[in-house]
């Protein structure tokens, strides 16, 4: 018999096991992707689970990405778009949902969801009337463009939860600041901090598909100045051939900011729970 | 809800909250839409449309060119998203209970497994194709390890077993996201009701599911919700695995390919805007009978508990 | 504390990247030609870049110094769609890449692309290099021919010597041949897979089945109405691609196009059934000596027939901002430097000119070679029958995969595919 102990060591020790069971099976693609793209291409596909050894290891591929293509400036031009993006769904979102949180008036329940239907339109059905709006607007191959657009694509998911989380939040705290005489405005500055889990969580899955979105920097702002990592790496695509080092390379290269910006994400999303602020 | 608005002047702060999103939105996505719901009622009629009122949508449903492609990608769809449902979500929902239970490794372990969400969908494909792949892959050597190897199939070439691997790729791509929702409603539960729970005697299984698991009923709905648009909405990871063809025939086809194939033409195929109109009109009806029925059959049912 | 200033701040941001953008969209008077000028040309072909850029590009620059082309493609893919959507928005390049008949035809029936009839050099192409890109009352050129693949079978010479095996010139040498290196065991007989789809139509269908419908013959049936894919050389074709399921590769089914092309330069496939596009790839990457055959024939001493396929051309953009300094590339592309310079920086990509050139690789000259010992045909349904729902080439790439599969018969595959055919399409005598 296992002393209660013992039982609740392994207890405690299962979700490890399990969690990184989980890990593994999350890792173990990306770390073949990562090794791969340091091996010569005979090799990825001749021995694609092995270490990149001395025979096979190559730079080839990273050598490609940045001498053929000027991938500095698409890290540059994806970090901008996505960054900019991001801050401004987050900001209106954040200030239509308050509206549609706290004031009730004629129209709000049809106004929340005039603003959530965009969640179910895929945006590539417009794609044409957009592309006659941007040459109309002049906007064509500016990162301008891939902005409004993704801003236009990420409000309705982003005022749709928010609405929600805003909602949780207790009244005394509102109420009181009134009566202190504090304006709406004032009131609305109050409560961003308070949603902040979700504002860190929304940040997060509505930047990744901005990030890695191929569609309309190929349709909008296709040009090399403003192409971004994923349209990039696309010309490593070829008919019969492609340059999997290159590819390889470059997707590994593209990982590393958008998981530096998830981590900063998730930080913020932690840092106010753990202080208790909702609470 | 307390209105103060009533009795003060205009409530301009109002208007400002919502003008900059609302302008942009509409702009940029209603509009858009719009005029492409217009274009579904047009036929194209020599070189431009002519008005065709809702030939489009019967030819879509019934004619024998159209509507087994149609049918076919919904059931399909539905498929995806049942996938998704039985194991994403659970999974989501048990890694994300797992994390909650605190421990220092615990914001690690998070960020590891949000890893695969984060990834371009070229880089998933490629890599999902090299494990699953017959030639080289991993998969049938991981099989065999455990005497399993007889089961090893090329899923990802035959009908039969195509959509429910992809689906399972999306599911590995994905699980990230519902597991931080959960995982963020989790932690929102005060200490004090699983504390009080335990004095009363109850195990940690009593209290998640006794517990817990009745305050998260809301994120399981807005879970569901999000899972149902995104499936339906799904296109990256098959047009770049299977192409726009969706094979093998079209076991792997859904809205999302139908469309793109529909509207943007295929090889050969001429692009066909009307009809490609018409089923994005359909795939946003089709997205919203389930949003509507989740905000009258669920949201109003489900209280939202306040701490 | 006021929220305006921030929300200023951010609007500001984006419209200032947006300016700094550099707006495209400018119209302006075309050129004067002494200026420096740039051309665009919207292509496919990624493969081709480091060729364009490195080879083709400078030598046209040498006679124009004053033009500079740049090669900007698109992935494969999305081509189609990134292409018409952006001359739907007017931001297309001057020069177009054209995919050989119909998807080219309606781009210059839809005003995009200008006509060419009286380019100087046009007279340097045969009606059959012109018939991709003419309309069908034969009036109007819209691109000008770049260039044409021979299909047939790669085989790996090392293999087959070890094996004592020659190049099958029957099919029943053919099926001895892959007999031989089935039992071998070493190497997988075919090297193919069916997941793309696209490889059992254009690298099986339209590369064997010439022999049965024999070529010009039976497509122009086809067209007129005589021919049918139920007649027995289309089922004759379907049932001898259904013939290579056992010597496919395990898993064949999931196998896709750049895995086959791996098996084979890595070593382990023996024959790879294929177009002459492959040979610049298999000249870098295989290790071993390399041979081809065209497809074998019924008899000894039949006519043989390739499928020689006109497949790419160069266009004009109407809206083009330079339409004088793109015509004069065009002009340069009729030429016997442009011919040769193209054809041997791309083996295997033949020129589809009159010019007499010469071809430095031996493989090439080989495939080439059959143009003179075989009749040549184009795929049979790229010309009129793929206008309509469905798709005729679509359909054939499923039915051929199927077939090969063993998810559908050949007699089901024809019926399908002349059922599919007669959906729309009433052939006119």
């Amino acid at each position: 018999m296992l002393s209660s102990h013992l039982r609740q060591r392994m207890g405690g020790l299962i979700p490890h096991v399990i969690l990184l069971a989980y890990i593994l099976l999350a890792l173990f693609p990306i770390f073949l992707i990562v090794i791969n793209s340091f091996k010569a291409r005979k090799a990825i596909f001749g021995m694609p689970y092995q270490l990149p050894g001395s025979e096979t290891f190559s730079l080839i591929g990273y050598e490609t990405v940045f001498s053929r293509a000027s991938f500095q400036q698409y890290f540059v031009n994806s970090l901008v778009v996505t960054v900019v993006s991001l801050a401004t769904i987050l900001f209106i979102g954040a200030m239509a949902a308050f509206a549609l949180s706290e004031y009730r008036f004629p129209g709000n329940a049809l106004m929340g969801l005039y603003l959530s239907f965009g969640i179910m339109i895929p945006i590539r059905l417009g794609t044409v009337s957009i592309l006659r709006l941007m040459v109309g607007l002049g906007l064509v191959n500016t990162l301008g463009a891939l902005i409004l657009v993704y801003i236009a694509q990420g409000l309705p998911l982003t005022i749709f939860i928010l609405t929600q989380f805003m909602r949780q939040v207790p009244h005394e705290l509102k109420e009181a600041a009134r009566i202190d005489g504090a304006s709406e405005y004032r009131i609305f500055w109050l409560v961003l901090p308070l949603v902040r889990p979700a504002l860190g969580a929304i940040g997060i899955f509505t930047m990744i598909p901005i990030w890695n979105d191929l569609w309309f920097p190929l349709i909008l702002a296709p040009s090399d100045k403003t192409a971004t990592v994923t349209l990039g790496v696309q010309q490593f695509l070829g008919q019969f051939v492609s340059d999997w080092n290159a590819v390889l390379a470059s997707l590994t290269l593209a990982m590393i900011p958008i998981l530096v910006l998830y981590i900063i994400f998730s930080r913020q999303m932690m840092r106010s729970i753990t202080a208790g602020a909702v609470k | 809800m307390t209105s103060p608005d009533t009795r003060r002047p205009f409530p301009t702060h109002i208007l400002v909250f919502f003008i900059p999103a609302a302008a942009v939105y509409t702009v940029f996505m209603v509009y858009p839409l719009l005029d492409s719901v217009r274009l579904s009622f047009f036929a194209e009629s020599g070189n431009s449309e002519a008005f065709a009122g809702l030939r489009n949508y019967a030819t879509l449903l019934a004619n024998p060119l159209w509507a087994p492609r149609f049918w076919g990608a919904l059931r399909n769809n539905f498929l995806f998203f049942a996938v998704h449902m039985l194991v994403q979500n659970p999974v989501a929902l048990l890694l994300a209970a797992l994390l909650a239970a605190g421990g220092r490794a615990r914001a690690v372990y998070r960020t590891l497994i949000f890893m695969p969400t984060v990834l371009s969908v070229v880089i998933i494909g490629f890599i999902w194709q090299l494990i699953l792949n017959p030639l080289w892959g991993i998969a049938e050597g991981m099989l065999k390890a455990v005497r399993l190897g007889f089961l090893f199939q090329p899923w990802l070439g035959q009908q039969s077993t195509a959509l429910a691997t992809l689906s399972l790729i999306s599911v590995w791509q994905f699980v990230g996201i519902p597991m931080i929702l959960f995982y963020t409603a989790l932690i929102g539960i005060p200490e004090e009701l699983s504390e009080a729970a335990r004095v009363d005697g109850a195990t940690g299984w009593d209290i998640f599911w006794r517990v817990k698991f009745p305050l998260l009923l809301p994120t399981v709905g807005v879970v569901t919700i999000l899972t149902f648009v995104g499936n339906f909405n799904a296109f990256d990871l098959i047009f770049t695995i299977k192409g726009g063809l969706a094979g093998p025939e079209f076991a792997s086809d859904i809205m999302g390919t139908l469309f793109y194939r529909t509207f943007f033409g295929f090889q050969l195929q001429l692009g066909n805007p009307t009809m490609g109109a018409t089923v994005a009109t359909a795939m946003f009806l089709i997205i919203l009978s389930g949003v509507l029925l989740y905000m009258f059959l669920w949201q109003r049912r489900v209280t939202t508990y306040e701490f | 504390m006021r929220h305006k200033p921030y929300l200023g701040l951010f609007l500001a941001i984006a419209l200032a990247l947006a300016a700094c953008g550099g707006g495209a969209a400018t119209t302006a008077a075309p050129q004067p030609t002494e200026a420096p000028v740039a051309l665009t040309i919207e292509s496919w072909r990624n493969d081709d870049l480091t060729i364009w850029q490195d080879t083709i590009i400078p030598a046209f620059e040498k006679h124009y110094p004053n033009i500079h082309v740049v090669f900007a493609p698109t992935a494969p893919a999305d081509y189609n769609a990134a292409l018409n959507t952006k001359l739907t928005g007017g931001t297309a390049g001057d020069l177009i890449t054209c995919r050989p008949f119909d998807a080219s035809l309606a781009l210059f029936n839809q005003g995009h692309l200008a006509t060419l009839n009286d380019l100087p050099g046009l007279d340097n192409f045969g009606d059959v290099a012109k018939s991709a890109w003419i309309t069908d009352d034969g009036q109007s050129v819209f691109c000008v021919p770049m260039a044409s693949v021979i299909h047939g079978f790669f085989y790996n010479a090392d293999a087959f010597e070890k094996l004592g095996l020659k190049e099958p010139a029957t099919l029943d040498e053919f099926y001895a041949v892959l007999e031989a290196i089935k039992k071998d065991g070493t190497y997988s007989p075919l090297g193919m897979g069916t997941a793309d789809q696209w490889e059992a139509a254009t690298m099986g269908f339209q590369n064997i089945g010439p022999n049965y419908w024999k070529g010009e013959e039976g497509r122009q049936a086809l067209i007129k109405g005589t021919g049918k894919f139920t007649d027995a050389p289309y089922v004759a074709t379907f049932a001898e691609l259904a013939k290579w399921k056992p010597y496919m590769p395990a898993g064949f089914e999931a196998v896709k196009y750049p895995d086959a092309q791996s098996l084979f330069t890595l070593g382990k496939a023996a024959i790879y059934p294929t177009g002459s596009w492959e040979i610049s790839l298999f000249n870098s990457q295989a290790a071993f000596k390399m041979g081809v055959f065209p497809p074998p024939v019924g008899k000894a001493g039949d006519t043989c027939y390739i499928s020689d396929h006109t497949d790419i051309a160069l266009g004009m953009n109407t809206k083009t901002q330079h339409p004088e300094e793109a015509r004069k590339f065009l002009e340069w592309m009729t030429t016997a430097e442009f011919a040769e310079l193209y054809s041997n920086a791309l083996p295997g990509f033949f020129t589809l000119a009159n010019h007499k050139i010469t071809l430095k690789d031996p493989i090439a000259n080989e495939f080439l070679s059959w143009r003179g010992t075989c009749q040549s045909t184009i795929r049979n349904s790229y010309q009129i029958l793929s206008r309509g729902e469905p798709n005729l080439e679509n359909e054939l790439w499923r039915l051929s995969a199927g077939v090969i599969n063993g998810t559908i018969t050949p007699e089901q595959a024809g019926q399908e595919a002349q059922a599919g055919l007669e959906k729309w399409y009433k052939p006119t005598p």
